[in-house]
């Protein structure tokens, strides 16, 4: 019984995550449209949390030692290099911000 | 640390995600926003390991440094030019994480007396599914747009069937798993199915519909997760991984309409053969007229307005920096310099977008394609730096076209068309172009950097 409920929790917050996820992106301008895939791209990398959760397992056997570093391995991968690309891109809109304008006119002068 | 405790910790985590993309709303906000959600992964990363325990924390830690650091050195040292295929790899490699964590799990369970739930079974086979799914396809699309391999579209008779055959292999070994047959092997026969449907998969769609792919590809990869949340049963997993495939699938039909395009057709279109029908035998005649930097530099100082259209070849060729240094001289001689920006200029949406910013070209520049399709009339020179099928006019004109129907910006419209290119072969789509043999296009051959380079020394001394 005890499982049957807490599937029924999980499907409400999944349903209700699909809801969010549309919602919170459909305001997103499209010049940000790469930045935004590169993102989310990021987000899934919390799948590092279930890596942990497998090398993190005692007794393991040779498998699960294999599996366990190789997972944890390629989730760190996509949750570092994701973040970082991410902010390389948006740090070049961040630069004009903020006087672009005039760091224009100065240029050209 | 209790499961209560742990659960409010990552929802914590699970509103920076939200506020992460949230905050990529405003340009002026979203870098901090993407702080804000590293910051919550960093949480969630340190309460799992401390409700993990202490076993084979060294062996933990070394994964996580070879793991991150490689990601963060490809990261850093990764050209503004080829972050998409950048992005691919980081999909791919988190797909392959959560096949290769339902595979342990499976591993896991399946010595424990009674069969496992059903919906656990279910969420170990789909997440394996679709992660082994999105690893193998994200990895040559990798290879595709990296040119590894060819970017064209790879088909043969007979493909959809092969392709729905190994997807149906895939899927009967899943179904073998849910209906209780308790085999490691199934799961295993499961990926290599699933793995080999990814690379059958994308093989055959070109170049151009890359990025709709890869964000198809993310969405597949936050599917997975959500589908290993459901397997650990661990609530963070599937808030996130939700998320993202729920943002992902949208950002994919945005990115389809914006090519005026439905996903279908990206995906089994096989997009930009060459031969299409009874347009095939139509090869654009006409001759093309080739031009000189000089001539060019001479039109360009004595236009009064020029709209300058970047395409992919800006972006091999690293010359945002050169055009936003001949653009300033220009305007200097009081020419009135645009950029005009078709949504899916490059090989992603917002690709010339991010060049540009690089090069810190002003905002108010940036014209979106409704804008400056309005001003090409008006335009005296039209600029085109390595873009083609974003202005093919054949998606305007010509129905037997693959590309018939796109929206594209109207240079042909302008005064003076002046194509920079490397040569006449034909764009990453591999469709003909008419406006290259257009009455007004001149064409200058060669590197784009090196001939905005010179356009820029030859304005200097007019």
């Amino acid at each position: 019984m005890a499982h049957t409920t807490l599937l029924v929790s999980e499907v409400t917050v999944l349903v209700l995550a699909i809801f969010l996820g549309f919602e919170v992106i459909s305001k997103v301008p499209t010049l940000l449209h790469t930045p935004l895939m590169s993102g989310t791209n990021a987000i899934h990398g919390i799948v590092i949390v279930g890596a942990i959760l497998v090398l993190a397992q005692p007794d393991k056997n040779a498998f699960m030692w294999i599996v366990g570093l190789a997972a944890v391995t390629l989730a760190s991968a996509n949750v570092v290099g994701g973040f970082v690309v991410t902010d390389r891109m948006l740090e070049m809109f961040k630069k004009r911000k903020g006087g672009a304008a005039e760091g224009t006119e100065e240029g050209a002068a | 640390m209790s499961t209560n405790v742990t659960n409010l910790l990552y929802l914590i985590t699970v509103v920076t995600f939200i506020l992460a993309l949230r905050f990529l709303s405003n340009p002026a906000h979203a870098r901090r926003g993407n702080q804000i959600g590293a910051a919550g992964m960093v949480l969630a990363v340190v309460v799992t390991w401390i409700r993990a325990g202490s076993a084979s924390w060294w062996a933990i830690a070394l994964a996580m440094v070879v793991g991150g650091g490689s990601g963060a050195v490809a990261a850093r040292r990764v050209k503004m030019t080829a972050m998409p295929q950048m992005v691919a790899l980081f999909n791919g490699v988190g797909g392959g994480a959560a096949a290769v964590v339902s595979l342990a799990e499976l591993h896991r369970l399946l010595p424990q007396p009674g069969a496992p739930e059903v919906d656990i079974s279910v969420s170990i086979a789909l997440s394996a599914l679709i992660g082994a799914i999105s690893f193998a396809g994200s990895l040559v699309a990798f290879a595709k747009l990296q040119e590894l391999i060819g970017g064209r579209p790879l088909t043969y008779r007979g493909q959809q069937l092969a392709n729905g055959l190994v997807f149906l292999a895939a899927v009967t070994a899943g179904v073998a798993l849910v209906a209780g047959v308790q085999d490691e092997w199934l799961l295993w026969a499961l990926c290599g199915a699933a793995l080999l449907f990814g690379v059958l998969f994308v093989l055959p769609i070109g170049g151009a519909d890359m990025p709709v792919v890869i964000s198809l590809l993310n969405a597949f990869t936050g599917l997975a997760v959500a589908a290993g949340g459901f397997e650990l049963e661990n609530t963070i997993l599937i808030v996130a991984g939700m998320l993202v495939g729920a943002s992902g699938t949208l950002l994919t039909l945005m990115m389809a309409r914006a090519m005026n395009r439905s996903v279908a057709s990206v995906l089994f279109g096989a997009f930009g053969k060459v031969q299409q029908g009874a347009s095939s035998g139509r090869t654009v005649d006409g001759s093309v007229r080739p031009t000189t930097v000089d001539d060019v530099a001479i039109l360009l100082a004595y236009a009064q307005k020029v709209a300058i259209v970047p395409g992919y070849g800006m972006a091999v060729a690293q010359a945002q920096h050169d055009v936003r240094g001949l653009a300033d001289l220009l305007e200097q001689r009081g020419t009135e310099v645009t950029y005009a920006i078709h949504p899916v200029a490059g090989r992603m949406p917002g690709h010339m977008n991010v060049l540009l910013a690089e090069a810190n070209v002003p905002y108010p520049a940036l014209k979106e394609m409704e804008e400056a399709n309005v001003e090409f009339r008006r335009t005296d020179v039209s600029l085109v730096i390595g873009a083609n099928d974003v202005v093919n006019p054949d998606a305007r004109a010509n129905p037997g076209s693959p590309i018939y129907g796109m929206p594209i910006l109207d240079v042909d419209r302008s005064g003076t068309v002046v194509v920079l290119k490397r040569s006449m072969s034909p764009g990453f789509a591999g469709v003909d172009n008419p406006l290259f043999v257009g009455p007004n296009t001149m064409m200058l051959f060669g590197d784009a950097k090196q001939s905005v380079a010179g356009l820029a020394a030859a304005v200097k001394t007019l």
